[in-house]
């Protein structure tokens, strides 16, 4: 594979890449503002080093500096050799020669670093024919090996195809393999699974890390995500401010960390046991959902036949109140379609959905927006779910001018102060646009402006992943206070496992829109039935180096079917490693195994958990 | 609403907008003309209309009893061309508040609609689009009278919100989209209240820029129709009236062209470089 002349100190232990004293400043109206200072370190050829940190902490910025690839405002200072070659300051001509040839980039968002109107051989070959001048011919059959190389399913047929016809996961395989097209002694994965579900993250943490091992490459891991580290990476440097702060073998780093830092990017992955299960059975049931169905109606084009997509099907279940319930599964699983289904945002297809004894489908639209009040949403995008022209006071106090009209200016002051302290922020944002605050601080507003009314439903869609790890450790923190205080009914969708576990009691999981287990936070963790579950719970990274890359080695391969069209019988069947002839005939019925509600839908569970 | 509603962004705005120098020294010349257009009439001693026969088809002079001139019936050309430039502004400014409004509730509430309604109310925008749009004023002209400044001002903010209604509608499919109107209907707010609380205001930016530059197609519109006869008559001057009695006299006496059509270059330069400075101010992307 290696056509490119190497030289000959990369081979073997040699290192690959050193960075010395490295620094980047970035020239902006407020003046000099310095992204990374003073970093040195090193990889070697077959090394992989992880370089974790909160994002600003100058991960990225770091090697992009070194690869010349800084916007136009920043510089850089220091040194940083590529096999003992210095990279700064090289002529753009020789640059190219080495970055994508030698050194080869992933990026996080696969969809954006491809070029949309050219095809996934377009862009394959024409790296090939461009670092390794290939003829037309060779460049494909080069093209078609790196596609299967990578584990791209129907790799002939993708050649062919563009970018938004592909799922995440195999965009992400796509840039992969152009990353090690020429064979690179260098690969710098910069946050490569972050934008992924957490079975396909474990799979291409697998593959890089296969990458890695056969062909003696050098590789730079840049994430949040100390899983991934503990998965697939030799040494890990945490980063914080733009500086280096510590450095060492991941077994000693994640095992034994020196720096208070660490240990408390550590923490905040760290599993915690579930909440003390409340006495669900006593409690009124407050929520019901009764065989609920969504459907979004595809329109067709001028000879298309318009078609139907199939969000959720069937689902039933009930929440008494003061419980938390946590909905989890992969993307287009229809968990969002879920909490906005139970908040009426969008018309049901089918079933009805009862909040107090009442089918929120049966009431008017006064009646309904009347309801609302009781019933509150917190968003994915913190800022996103702000009207940006909007003050905070103005965001949080609207609720209360809606639903409370008379109030005395005086009144609505305080109580918008009040609910700020609430959700731990000062009084001082109250003036403030969204676009001035953080991502954590969005997001408490979203929640004061939940919360002010005093809802009995709080429906969350993926409040935390949009938000890093400390964030999204205080954020649910402050979830489960507010729940403490005023008894609260919770909805929590999110796609992170390790999340609902710390705040529900209960746990559904959904695939393709389907109800596939419902249980008890603690008996599904510890041992899950539906073999979806189990998959979903095999996947979740472990910040352990002693056992990660055991359980990356298990990642089983697959990704959801497209939800047009799903399989027959048992939608999860394609990718079920137990699945029989009958899997595909019949749909598996919902059985109810446990009191309060648990349930699956399996054909093989009991003889599974028998044997 | 408060007062402060958009401060932030409005005074990042202006700042953005005082750094950009062509806007400036346009603003600056826009008030001037627009002051002089109001006051002078009032400091010089002669009327739009007086005639003065001792000076007839007098040149600009310095000094002289009439600094721009007179025309063939020894109209005095400052006053007139001022008073002209004061009717042009009027109409325009009106027709164009009038355009805007009209396509901004049109646009609106086709955009977030959606489905039949919108469907319908753009293709009623297409069908009045292909109407060819002097025909439709000849034809209102001829209705209530010539001349009538009422019927100028519906005839050309007639013209003028349609592609508002364009620009508005797009501009709310791409709001209505957005996680914080949802988040407003999770609230419970009734549809006017979101229309006129999140859409309305984020609109603001794109509409204040798209009026800015409506006023000068719209002072171009009116000395078009004017210059055919349409518009505003005789003894009132308009920019367009005056240039057509100008252009008539091109030959023998060039100043009654040229005072005119320097006052509506400098106007037309004046608002179309604030409307593009205001664009670029308003755009946040723009840092």
């Amino acid at each position: 594979m290696r056509s490119i002349p190497v030289s000959p100190e990369a081979g073997g232990g040699g290192a690959v890449l050193e960075l010395e004293r490295l620094a980047v400043t970035f020239a902006t109206a407020g003046g000099e503002v310095s992204a990374a200072t003073d970093v040195t370190l090193a990889v070697a050829g077959g090394e992989c080093l992880g370089v974790v940190g909160e994002s600003g902490a100058g991960k990225s910025q770091t090697f992009l500096a070194a690869l010349g690839l800084l916007a136009a405002n920043g510089r850089v200072r220091g040194s940083a050799r590529f096999q003992g070659g210095e990279l700064l300051g090289l002529a753009p001509a020789a640059l190219d020669r080495v970055r994508g040839a030698r050194i080869g980039v992933v990026f996080q968002d696969p969809l954006t670093s491809l070029t949309p109107h050219l095809t996934v051989g377009a862009q394959l070959t024409e790296v090939l024919r461009h670092h390794l001048q290939l003829t037309a011919a060779a460049a494909r059959r080069r093209a078609l090996t790196l596609l299967e190389r990578v584990q791209l399913s129907d790799a002939q047929r993708r050649l062919g195809q563009y970018p938004h016809e592909l799922s995440g996961g195999m965009r992400q395989r796509v840039m992969i393999a152009i990353a090690i097209a020429c064979g690179p002694a260098l690969l710098i994965a910069d946050e490569p699974t972050t934008a992924l579900d957490v079975t396909v993250q474990a799979q291409i943490l697998r593959l890089l890390a296969e990458l890695k091992r056969e062909r003696a490459m050098a590789m730079v891991l840049i994430t949040h995500d100390l899983g991934a580290v503990a998965g697939i990476a030799d040494r890990v440097a945490v980063m914080r401010a733009g500086r280096l702060i510590e450095t060492g073998p991941v077994a000693s780093v994640l095992g034994a960390p020196r720096e208070p830092y660490t240990r408390e990017l550590l923490r905040s992955v760290a599993p915690v046991s579930a909440p003390a299960s409340a006495p669900v059975a006593a409690a009124p049931v407050a929520l019901a959902l009764e065989e609920v169905s969504v459907a979004y109606p595809l329109r067709g084009g001028w000879l298309r036949r318009a078609a139907t997509l199939r969000a959720l099907s069937g689902v039933t279940l009930e929440l008494a109140a003061g419980e938390a319930l946590g909905v989890v599964g992969e993307s287009g699983g229809g968990k969002s379609t879920l909490a906005r289904a139970v908040l009426a945002l969008l018309p049901l297809a089918a079933g009805r959905v009862v909040w107090l004894g009442r089918s929120l489908g049966t009431l008017t639209p006064r009646e309904l927006r009347a309801a609302r009040a009781g019933l509150q949403m917190v968003f994915q995008d913190p800022l996103g779910s702000l009207d940006p022209r909007m003050t905070v006071e103005e965001i949080v106090g609207e609720p209360l001018a809606v639903h409370r009209p008379g109030l005395e200016p005086a009144a609505r002051r305080a109580a918008i102060a009040t609910m700020l302290e609430r959700v731990e922020l000062g009084t001082s944002l109250l003036g403030r646009y969204p676009h001035e605050l953080s991502g954590g601080q969005c997001q408490r507003v979203g929640i004061a402006r939940a919360m002010i009314l005093e809802p009995r439903l709080l429906v969350c869609d993926e409040p935390l992943s949009a938000l890093d790890g400390p964030t999204q450790r205080q954020i649910l923190a402050l979830l489960a206070g507010l729940r403490r205080e005023s008894a609260l009914t919770l909805l929590f969708v999110s796609h992170n496992l390790a999340l609902v576990r710390q705040l529900c009691e209960r746990v559904l999981v959904l695939y393709l829109g389907r109800m596939m287990e419902l249980g008890g936070t603690e008996q599904l963790y510890r041992e899950p039935r539906h073999p979806y579950t189990q998959e979903l719970i095999a996947a979740v990274p472990v910040a352990d180096p002693a056992i990660q890359p055991a359980r990356l080695a298990r990642a089983r391969p697959g990704e959801p079917p497209s939800p047009l069209a799903p399989p027959s019988g048992c939608v999860y069947r394609t990718r079920c490693p137990y699945a029989v002839a009958r899997c595909a005939e019949q749909v598996p019925a919902w059985e109810t195994v446990a009191e309060g509600g648990a349930g699956i839908a399996c054909h093989r569970w009991r003889e599974l958990s028998g044997a | 609403m408060s007062e402060r509603r958009g401060g932030a962004l409005w005074g990042a705005a202006l700042r953005r907008l005082r750094a950009n120098r062509p806007a400036c020294l346009a603003l600056a010349l826009l008030l001037g003309v627009a002051l002089l257009a109001l006051l002078a009439p009032l400091a010089s001693p002669w009327a739009y209309d007086s005639l003065d026969w001792r000076h007839l088809a007098q040149p600009p002079a310095l000094g002289a009893a009439h600094w721009f001139g007179t025309d063939r019936l020894g109209r005095d050309l400052f006053v007139r061309t001022l008073h002209g430039v004061r009717l042009s502004l009027l109409i325009s400014v009106l027709a164009s508040v009038l355009s805007v409004g009209i396509g901004l509730a049109w646009g609106t509430i086709a955009g977030f609609a959606g489905g039949r309604l919108d469907e319908w109310m753009m293709r009623f925008v297409d069908v009045l689009y292909s109407l060819p749009y002097l025909f439709l004023v000849i034809v209102l002209n001829t209705l209530v009278g010539r001349g009538s400044i009422a019927v100028l001002l519906l005839g050309v903010a007639a013209v003028g919100w349609l592609t508002t209604a364009r620009i508005v509608r797009g501009q709310t499919l791409q709001l209505k989209r957005r996680e914080f109107i949802e988040a407003a209907r999770a609230t419970g707010l009734p549809t006017r209240a979101i229309l006129l609380r999140h859409i309305v205001p984020n609109l603001a930016g794109t509409v204040a820029v798209y009026a800015t530059l409506t006023v000068p197609q719209m002072i171009l519109f009116e000395s078009f129709l004017s210059f055919l006869g349409l518009g505003v008559q005789e003894p009132h001057a308009s920019l367009g009236n005056l240039i057509n009695a100008g252009a008539q006299e091109m030959e023998s006496a060039p100043w009654m062209l040229l005072v005119p059509a320097v006052f509506l270059v400098l106007l037309l330069v004046c608002l179309n470089l604030l409307g593009d400075g205001l664009r670029d101010a308003l755009d946040p992307r723009e840092s």
